[in-house]
Formats: structure tokens, C-alpha cells, sequence
């Protein structure tokens, strides 16, 4: 294992592990899987399919009956555990957060057992508190029964990141929060993933969030059985089995719509028409036998008004304020499909205005250009990428 | 009671001052002992629990046995062995601690939320720096509540030593209260003895407030 920086290639190589005397059904059978650095792998099943004993057995919570596990090519069995485990965060859905101590206290767990020098132990616990989004004047000296649920898992995460870990195992994280907090929580998370790119096991039982956080999802079934693992966009394309087919839920297409963005989608040119433009000028470019029926009229700042038809530019002068005609649903690049299918499905018009975050509009997305996408083959994801280098 | 003798008289606890404050410290050290050693066999025992669950039946049962033995007799079957010492004074002492105190330190390590200590494990703490940093810290509310117990009753115990020669505030109320007939004395040993427990009670319980502020620590 290198430094605690950077992120570690996690290798499982037939894994078994018994609870039982041999001969006992095992409760993870022959998992074998690579985890790319920092890749966010999620391990998703049913109760009973061994996904958390998988992630335990990682850091030694559990000792697999056979198999072996390796961190950057080293078997974890070669470190003596609590060594292994303070280079390895973990948080679970309780928190664990201890009680006694303060915010600031639990965060510096950690790189207390690593015995850092405290100048360097305060600044990592300030850094790390304003990146899971709490004011460290106001939190660091709180104890955690003066926290809301959402503040202790910030503080959960934020205290497994301490010692700039290559590796976070996270076992149902956000499953105890309500479905808003979790939502920000989910979001906050990925945020941070984007900025410190660990290597991240992720424990979850629902797809949903499972198709969300990953990078690469391991469908786990009963008796721990690795049924599928690939990308979430090939899962959802091409489940490997009835089960994965099952697991994933009849509305799968709809799934893999909320992992596209309009981003993705080819956009199409609109006509576009000015405010105060001469109404012969406009007509001209709404040529009869053209793609498109209707102009688009913006505003000089180039955001939409209204939609126009020839009769709508008929006679002379210039382009006056809207008539009032139907306006597409706006969406922006970063809006998912799924929520701009369901903009457009409920609008009159088929076309949704692309705009970018001046509401300026950058072009048009159809309903048929995002069943277009549904249909192409799964985009291939770049394989798993090699371990970050350290920051200088 | 001598007829004609007042019931009570101040004077004499004037004059005597120098005595209780000697009593009174007498009646500390031998609780003093008491508890510590009480306290340090039960956390012992309380790790042999944790590690051999099924221990605890007999633990509790042999403490409770050994409660269950008159001081007096416990006393007199121990003499021939000890004499009249203060060792003699602090086996009973202690054995009647243990009753009280192994129960509560066991609560106290179980007192500990299952995923705090599942965080602290996967955190890479020792077995040994868990239970210092973490199980202990944690269970302390429940360590000193059976410590306040355990000391209240020691003090009222210990007056019993006065039996074997351990002096104390026994020595008051039996030694001169009673043998010598003299009330005054008697009144003075157990106002002392109650006021002593009172104030080890309310000593334990600002010392374990102090101790855990986090126990207090509640949103708003």
C-alpha cells in the first residue's frame, strides 16, 4: 500500500467466507472482483447476499474462511489489523460517532493513533469540516448530541477522511437519514468524491442509490453470488441474468435515463428570432419544407419568449413583446433525461429549450433524440483509471 | 441512660473536636480502601465476563452469597485467620462492594453503543485503547452511579469495624455512645455518618458531572 494519499486498487480474489463449520452454506461464495482507484464500486443485493460480510472482510472485521484480499497488489492479511484499518475509513450507517468526545475530537480520531503533531492535526480537522459543508467555529467544539442526523453523517465521512485514507468503505451511509437529506447527502458526497477521488466500497440495498453513486455496481445474490459486475449503464442495458433483470425493477430504461444528462443528447439548431426584428427578415428563415415549424423568439439577452409560427410573423415592422404562445419546458446541459423526458411529456410542445446558466438558449432537445440515445449501445466507460498521483 | 442526664450536649462535641476530625478520617480510609479494591476486583471480574459471557451467573452469584453473610459473623469467621486488623475489616468491606460494583461495571461496558464500538475497531484502535478511550470514557455515568451506592453503604459498614479495633465513628457510637452509656456521643457518630454519605454522594456526583460534560451535551 502506498502513502495514505491517493487511492488503492482493490483486489478480491475468490473470496469465501463461512460462518458456519465447512460444509454450511457460505454467505459469499467465490467473489473475485477488481475495484479501480478511485472508483466508487457499490456492492447492491438483497438481505442475505453477503454484501456487508464482502466489505468487512476488507478490512479485516471479518476474516474470509478462504480467498484473499489485496490492497495495491498487498494481501491485507500481511498488515496487522489495526494497522490496516487506520489507513482504510469507514462509515456505517449509524455514524459511530463517540459520544464523549467533540466534533473536533472525533474527526482527529484518526490521525491521533497515527500520532500526528497536533499543529498539523487542527488544520486537518478545520479543512475537513468546511469540505463536508460545517463551519468549524461553530461545530468543532459541539459534542454529537447536539447534532441532527444529517450534521453526524458529515461528521461520520469527514472523520473517515481524516487521515486521507486510499481506501472508505461505507456501509448503507445515508439509509438512516429521510429521503431529502439523503438526496444532499448522496450529492454532497459525490461533490467530494470529484475533488479527493478515493477508491470507495458502498454498501447499499437500494438500486436507486446504488445506479447513482457508482462507478461500477456488483449485484450481489443470495449466498453471495457476484451476478453481475459493470457500469451502471450496462447493467441497466443489459442485465446478465433474470435476477439482475428482476433486481433492478421493470422501470430500468427509465433508470438509465437519470444516469444520461441533456449534456449527452444531440441538440438541434433552433430557428431563432430576435425581439424587434423585421418580420420579413425573420419569415425568410422559417423556409416552408424546413425541419422545424416554429421560430424561436428571444430577447437580446438571447433567453426564450415564445414560440412562432409563420402566421405569428406575418405582416411588416418589427418582432413586437410575445403573443402569448406556448413556451417549451427550459432544461439545462446538467439536467438529467429523466427529468427533462418528464418536462417535455407533460408540455405541449415536443421540444425542450436547452439554456445555459444565463438562460441563454444553446439549442433543442427532442423526445425522439433522447429515445434515440435509449436504443444506441451502452457508451463504454474508460476503463478503471490508475491510482491519482499524490499533490506535490 | 443515666436518669437526669441530657439527651444531647454540644459542649462535649466542642471539646472533642480533635476526636471526630480523627474518627471521621479513620471512617474514610477504611472506605476509601474498601471501595478502590472493591472497584479494581470488580472491573476485573467484569473483563472475564465480557470475555467468558457465561461467568457472569456465577460471579453474581457467589457476590450475592458473600452479601448475604452478617457482617458480624463474617467478622468472627475471619479473626482466626486475620485477627483483629484492618484486613480483616476490609475483606468483609470489600466483599460487600462487589455486589454492587461488578453488576455495574458489566452494565457500564454494555452501555456502549454497539456501532461506537464497531467504529472504534474499524478505526484501528486496540483492544486495549478501546476499552481506555472509548468503552470506559463512555460507561463512566453507570461506573459512578454504582460507585455512589457502593461508597454510601461502605460508610454506614464501616461503622461495624469499630468491632475488630478499627476505630472510626463506630467507635463513637458503640465504644463510648453505648458501652460507656453516653448518648450525646451516639448522636454525634450517626448525624456524622449521614452527613459523610451525603456529601461522598454528592462529591462522586459532581466529579463524574465534570468528568462528562458530553452526558449534558443535547440539541438546541
Amino acid at each position: 500500500m502506498r502513502h495514505a494519499t491517493g487511492a488503492a486498487v482493490v483486489a478480491l480474489e475468490h473470496l469465501t467466507k463461512r460462518f458456519g463449520p465447512a460444509g454450511t452454506a457460505p454467505a459469499v461464495n467465490d467473489l473475485s472482483l477488481t475495484i479501480g482507484a478511485g472508483e466508487i464500486c457499490v456492492l447492491v443485493g438483497p438481505s442475505g447476499c453477503g454484501k456487508t460480510t464482502t466489505m468487512r472482510m476488507i478490512n479485516r472485521l471479518v476474516e474470509p474462511t478462504s480467498g484473499r484480499v489485496t490492497l495495491d497488489g498487498r494481501d491485507v492479511a500481511s498488515l496487522p489489523a489495526v494497522e490496516l484499518r487506520r489507513r482504510i475509513g469507514y462509515v456505517i450507517q449509524q455514524v459511530g460517532l463517540f459520544p464523549h468526545l467533540t466534533v473536533a475530537e472525533n474527526v482527529a480520531v484518526v490521525p491521533r493513533l497515527l500520532r500526528w503533531p497536533a499543529a498539523r492535526i487542527l488544520a486537518r480537522v478545520e479543512e475537513l469540516l468546511a469540505m463536508v459543508g460545517l463551519e468549524p467555529g461553530e461545530y468543532a467544539a459541539r459534542y454529537p448530541a447536539a447534532l441532527s442526523g444529517g450534521e453526524r453523517q458529515r461528521i461520520g465521512v469527514a472523520r473517515a477522511l481524516a487521515a486521507d485514507p486510499p481506501l472508505m468503505l461505507m456501509d448503507e451511509p445515508f439509509a438512516a437519514v429521510d429521503p431529502i437529506q439523503r438526496d444532499r447527502l448522496q450529492n454532497e458526497f459525490l461533490r467530494l468524491q470529484a475533488q479527493v477521488r478515493k477508491t470507495v466500497v458502498f454498501v447499499t440495498h437500494d438500486v436507486d442509490e446504488a445506479i447513482k453513486m457508482a462507478d461500477r455496481i456488483a449485484i450481489l445474490q443470495r449466498g453471495g453470488i457476484l451476478a453481475q459486475y459493470d457500469t451502471p449503464d450496462a447493467i441497466l442495458a443489459q442485465p446478465a441474468s433474470e435476477f439482475v433483470e428482476r433486481f433492478v425493477g421493470a422501470d430500468r430504461g427509465l433508470k438509465r435515463l437519470s444516469l444520461g444528462r441533456v449534456r449527452d443528447v444531440p441538440l438541434i439548431e433552433p430557428i431563432v428570432v430576435r425581439l424587434g426584428e423585421d418580420r420579413a427578415a425573420a419569415r425568410s428563415r422559417l423556409e416552408p419544407g424546413g425541419q422545424l415549424d416554429y421560430a424561436l423568439l428571444v430577447d437580446d439577452r438571447r433567453r426564450p419568449l415564445a414560440w412562432l409560427d409563420r402566421d405569428d410573423l406575418a405582416g411588416d415592422g418589427p418582432l413586437s413583446a410575445p403573443p402569448g404562445g406556448p413556451l417549451s419546458p427550459t432544461v439545462e446541459p446538467e439536467t438529467t433525461l429523466r427529468d427533462a423526458l418528464s418536462a417535455l411529456l407533460s408540455s405541449s410542445v415536443q421540444l425542450g429549450v436547452v439554456v445555459d446558466e444565463r438562460q441563454s438558449v444553446i439549442g433543442l432537445v427532442s423526445v425522439e433524440a433522447i429515445g434515440e440515445l435509449l436504443r444506441a449501445p451502452v457508451r463504454q466507460e474508460p476503463a478503471p483509471v490508475p491510482a491519482a498521483e499524490p499533490p506535490p | 441512660m443515666t436518669p437526669g442526664q441530657p439527651f444531647f450536649r454540644p459542649e462535649w462535641v466542642l471539646d472533642n473536636l480533635d476526636q471526630l476530625g480523627r474518627r471521621i478520617g479513620e471512617q474514610l480510609l477504611v472506605t476509601v480502601i474498601a471501595v478502590v479494591i472493591g472497584f479494581l476486583i470488580s472491573f476485573a471480574l467484569a473483563l472475564l465476563i465480557r470475555r467468558r459471557p457465561r461467568l457472569y451467573g456465577t460471579v453474581i452469584g457467589l457476590t450475592g452469597t458473600l452479601y448475604a453473610i452478617p457482617s458480624i459473623a463474617l467478622f468472627v469467621l475471619l479473626i482466626p485467620l486475620t485477627g483483629l486488623s484492618l484486613l480483616t475489616a476490609e475483606i468483609a468491606l470489600v466483599s460487600y462492594t462487589l455486589v454492587i460494583l461488578v453488576r455495574n461495571v458489566v452494565a457500564a461496558l454494555e452501555s456502549v453503543p454497539p456501532e461506537v464500538v464497531e467504529a472504534a475497531t474499524a478505526m484501528g484502535y486496540s483492544n486495549w485503547q478501546r476499552l481506555w478511550r472509548v468503552e470506559l470514557p463512555i460507561g463512566l455515568p453507570v461506573i459512578v452511579a454504582g460507585l455512589r451506592i457502593a461508597t454510601v453503604s461502605t460508610i454506614g459498614l464501616a461503622t461495624i469495624a469499630t468491632l475488630i479495633g478499627m476505630g472510626g465513628l463506630g467507635y463513637l457510637i458503640v465504644n463510648i455512645g453505648i458501652q460507656r452509656g453516653f448518648p450525646t456521643a451516639t448522636w454525634t457518630g450517626v448525624i456524622l455518618v449521614v452527613v459523610l454519605s451525603a456529601l461522598a454522594d454528592l462529591g462522586l456526583t459532581a466529579v463524574q458531572r465534570r468528568l462528562t460534560p458530553w452526558a449534558r451535551a443535547r440539541v438546541g
